[in-house]
């Protein structure tokens, strides 16, 4: 700069008084609760020192919609649609631990063939939950085109889902005690076409990210947490096997036969970003072998237990034999004879253990249902994940540790 | 996979450690369920922690429910946790009646309880010692009652244009 | 293709007569420019119609605006709670006109199945909404639908409609000052 533009900047005395102004003042930034970059409705107060985070402070409940007290007025049967709206991107997988919990209670015994025809459904839904979260964090470090790939790949497991129960998005799948029809001609057909095509996208989709300079450099090191901190706030899930503890449910207490298939569990090391992205890609890959032994080994059998206290018998029983209709009048009404007692069942959700403690006193609606919430747990770690790192991390972190506002708030 | 502990091991050990602070233990489907002395949760839950041969050391779930109808115990606190290294899984029960709803918070045993205990507070009403900001979370600050007790509608007790009789409440 | 017979053959450019509603009118109908408010299922039921497959970017609103000052529509997709309508108003109240306001989904137009302590019943409580898309989560086709009566109504928007009384009573009903005075 010339002198004369210097002097007249010393003589407005601007040089100065902005100085004074700019150095050591902390600011506190508002992250929400409408953001673009907070996928959901949460509110962070930061309180930031130019971009490095000092602390920050959540409120959450901005979505809730009272899920446990709603189920206590419920018949079973009608909770089913209440836990879709849990962790809505993967909706089948808690439906499934639903029905599973209630089956649980009452000593059902469900047929081979269900639990082949679940872990096919669960599988993919954790295949569509897994999709979305990885390609928000794209979009997030400024990768769309990623997301477009991936959102057509999900029209096909809508598609899936809509051949079984009718629904995309909510699913309220399956019954107590099975599904509500078999499998169609025209599900097999498209979910062999589904397992040809997905493979080839996933790859475009990952060659586009992984080994992709820029997204390395952004998230490596971005929302760090060692596995000791991971254990102290009950992480479960993707975010914990991130920081290197190899905890799944499905390996720990399998539930409907996942004893039976061959699948790896995969275990990142630092807990940043990059791992939570890398741990979710290799799930997608483990969760479409799983979809293919279970399709290739389908055995034969009827689609739902013999349970006819629970599950709804078939029309035309039930206009011509009395016991049937009996059944189907006490079913509709929701005077079904669960017995009393409390279960506590869990499913490895989208996000992690999801759990359903159920206490049942004989009435036709539980006495207390509670929701083990993975997202809500876990996101309590987030201020101490981001302290010391840039904003634009921490936006990156919240997108990585796939915060879903239904689970959170309940 | 197979746990490495079974629940009369762990019932037994517990029992000898604590004697009369152990109310009652029972296996509902196949679940160890113990009942435990409000005023003794925090050790027995820090020594279940730090124990060599149980290393219970993962906290799953925290939870309230209320009986209005049991006098003196009309809160219950439950505590579901686990040991990810031997595979087994704990219930820990804690009544409170409703003039003294306090207990002693696990915060600084398990850092992850810090949002569910002020969620049980929300609900219930159950008050922490101990807990660095004891204060609702899910609902507004300004709301006065605890919704999830029995006693409490469902629905929004202000809302004017819901006629009860044709809704069959 | 014959001759045709009769054609006049001008030099120059040629003009076109319009009136300036109906270019106006299509100038901002075909440019929308949404406000995602979207908080549960419903959002991501939005995200898919903004995806390739039922493409919301052929009617001009591929450019989400997350700001408010620059929507021209909100839409609300998604389950509100009486913790966040007051959230929703400002964020109304903050959008420039001319505004629109969509709501998408049962939870938005009524508050859907949770008929609960928590959940506002219908955003119209706290603002004034011009359509709503019923569903639990309504399919793209239907936001679509939604969006294309949105279009009907700007295509056939007065320019004076912020000044008229019609208008201002109704933001007066719901206590929004209305910034055009």
């Amino acid at each position: 700069m010339s002198n004369w533009m210097e002097e007249k900047l010393h003589d407005s005395g601007f040089v100065e008084k902005s100085s004074e102004t700019i150095d050591g003042d902390i600011a506190t930034l508002n992250l929400g609760p409408t953001h673009p970059a907070t996928h959901g409705i949460f509110q962070n107060v930061l309180k930031v020192d130019g971009e490095k985070i000092l602390s920050s402070e959540q409120t959450v409940g901005y979505i809730h919609r009272a899920f446990e007290k709603l189920a206590e007025r419920r018949p079973y049967n009608q909770i089913t649609p209440i836990t879709d709206r849990l962790n809505y991107c993967s909706s089948p997988i808690n439906n499934m631990g639903w029905e599973m919990t209630v089956e649980k209670l009452i000593g059902a015994e469900i047929p081979k063939r269900v639990e082949y025809m679940r872990v096919i459904i669960m599988e993919l839904a954790r295949i569509a939950d897994h999709l979305v979260c990885n390609s928000v964090i794209g979009v997030d470090t400024g990768a769309l085109t990623g997301f477009t790939y991936v959102f057509q790949e999900r029209e096909k497991i809508y598609e899936l889902y809509e051949e079984v129960c009718g629904a995309r998005l909510t699913t309220n799948i399956g019954r107590i005690g099975g599904f509500e029809r078999d499998f169609s001609p025209t599900f097999y057909k498209k979910l062999d076409n589904f397992l040809k095509t997905f493979p080839k996208v996933f790859n475009e989709f990952d060659s586009l990210l992984s080994r992709n300079r820029i997204f390395m450099d952004r998230t490596i090191g971005a929302g760090p947490i060692s596995a000791q901190r991971a254990l102290d706030y009950s992480f479960v899930g993707p975010n914990l096997r991130a920081a290197g503890v190899d905890y799944d449910v499905r390996v720990m207490n399998p539930y409907s036969s996942y004893e039976d298939f061959d699948f790896i569990v995969p275990v990142g090391t630092q807990g940043d970003t990059y791992d939570r992205f890398q741990v979710r890609q290799e799930e997608i890959r483990q969760s479409l072998r799983i979809i293919e032994q279970a399709y290739k080994n389908l055995p034969e059998g009827s689609y739902k237990a013999d349970i006819p206290e629970f599950y709804l018998p078939p029309k035309e029983e039930v206009y011509n034999n009395m016991e049937a209709l009996i059944y189907h009048f006490k079913i509709v009404m929701g005077e079904t004879p669960i017995p009393a007692g409390e279960v506590y069942h869990s499913v490895e959700g989208g996000n992690g253990e999801l759990g359903y403690y159920l206490i049942s006193d004989g009435g036709r609606s539980p006495y207390r249902l509670q929701f083990r919430r993975p997202c809500f747990i876990y996101y309590q770690a987030y201020p101490e994940m981001i302290t010391g790192q840039n904003i634009s991390d921490a936006v990156l972190t919240l997108s990585s540790m796939n915060v879903i506002a239904g689970e959170l708030d309940a | 996979m197979k746990s490495n502990l079974t629940n009369e091991q762990v019932a037994e050990r517990l029992q000898k450690q604590f004697g009369e602070h152990i109310k009652s233990v029972e296996t509902p489907y196949d679940f160890l369920t113990i009942e435990v002395d409000a005023a003794k949760l925090y050790d027995i839950i820090f020594w279940l922690k730090t124990d060599s041969e149980l290393q219970i050391s993962f906290l799953t779930n925290l939870g309230g429910v209320h009986y209005p109808d049991n006098e003196g115990r009309e809160f219950a606190i439950v505590y579901h946790l686990q040991s990810m290294v031997n595979n087994f899984r704990l219930r820990l029960k804690a009544f409170v009646s409703k003039e003294n709803t306090e207990v002693d918070s696990i915060v600084d045993i398990y850092a992850g309880a810090n949002w569910m205990e002020r969620e049980t507070f929300d609900f219930y009403g159950i008050t922490f010692n101990g807990h660095p900001d004891m204060r609702r979370i899910l609902n507004e600050d300004s709301m006065d009652y605890f919704p999830m007790r029995k006693e409490y509608h469902l629905e929004d007790a202000t809302r004017e244009d819901k006629d009860d009789r044709f809704f069959g409440r | 293709m014959g001759k045709i017979e009769d054609l006049q053959v001008i030099n120059g450019e040629g003009y076109q007569l319009s009136s300036l509603e109906k270019v106006v009118a299509s100038a901002r109908a075909n440019s929308v420019w949404p406000l995602p408010f979207a908080t549960s299922c419903c959002g991501i039921e939005y995200m898919a119609t903004m995806g390739s497959n039922y493409d919301l970017a052929r009617f001009g609103m591929e450019r989400m605006s997350f700001s408010p000052r620059q929507a021209d529509l909100l839409i609300v997709a998604g389950t509100i709670s009486k913790k966040l309508a007051p959230v929703l108003k400002q964020v109304y109240e903050q959008m420039a006109e001319p505004k629109w306001v969509l709501s998408v989904g049962a939870c938005a137009s009524s508050g859907g199945i949770f008929d609960t302590y928590s959940v506002l019943q219908g955003i119209d409580r706290v603002i004034p909404v011009d359509v709503y898309v019923p569903g639990c989560p309504p399919r793209p086709e239907q936001i679509i639908d939604g969006i294309m009566k949105i279009h009907e109504m700007v295509k056939h928007e007065s320019l004076r409609r912020r000044y008229s009384d019609e208008y201002k009573s109704l933001l007066n009903s719901y206590n929004i000052e209305n910034n055009e005075e």
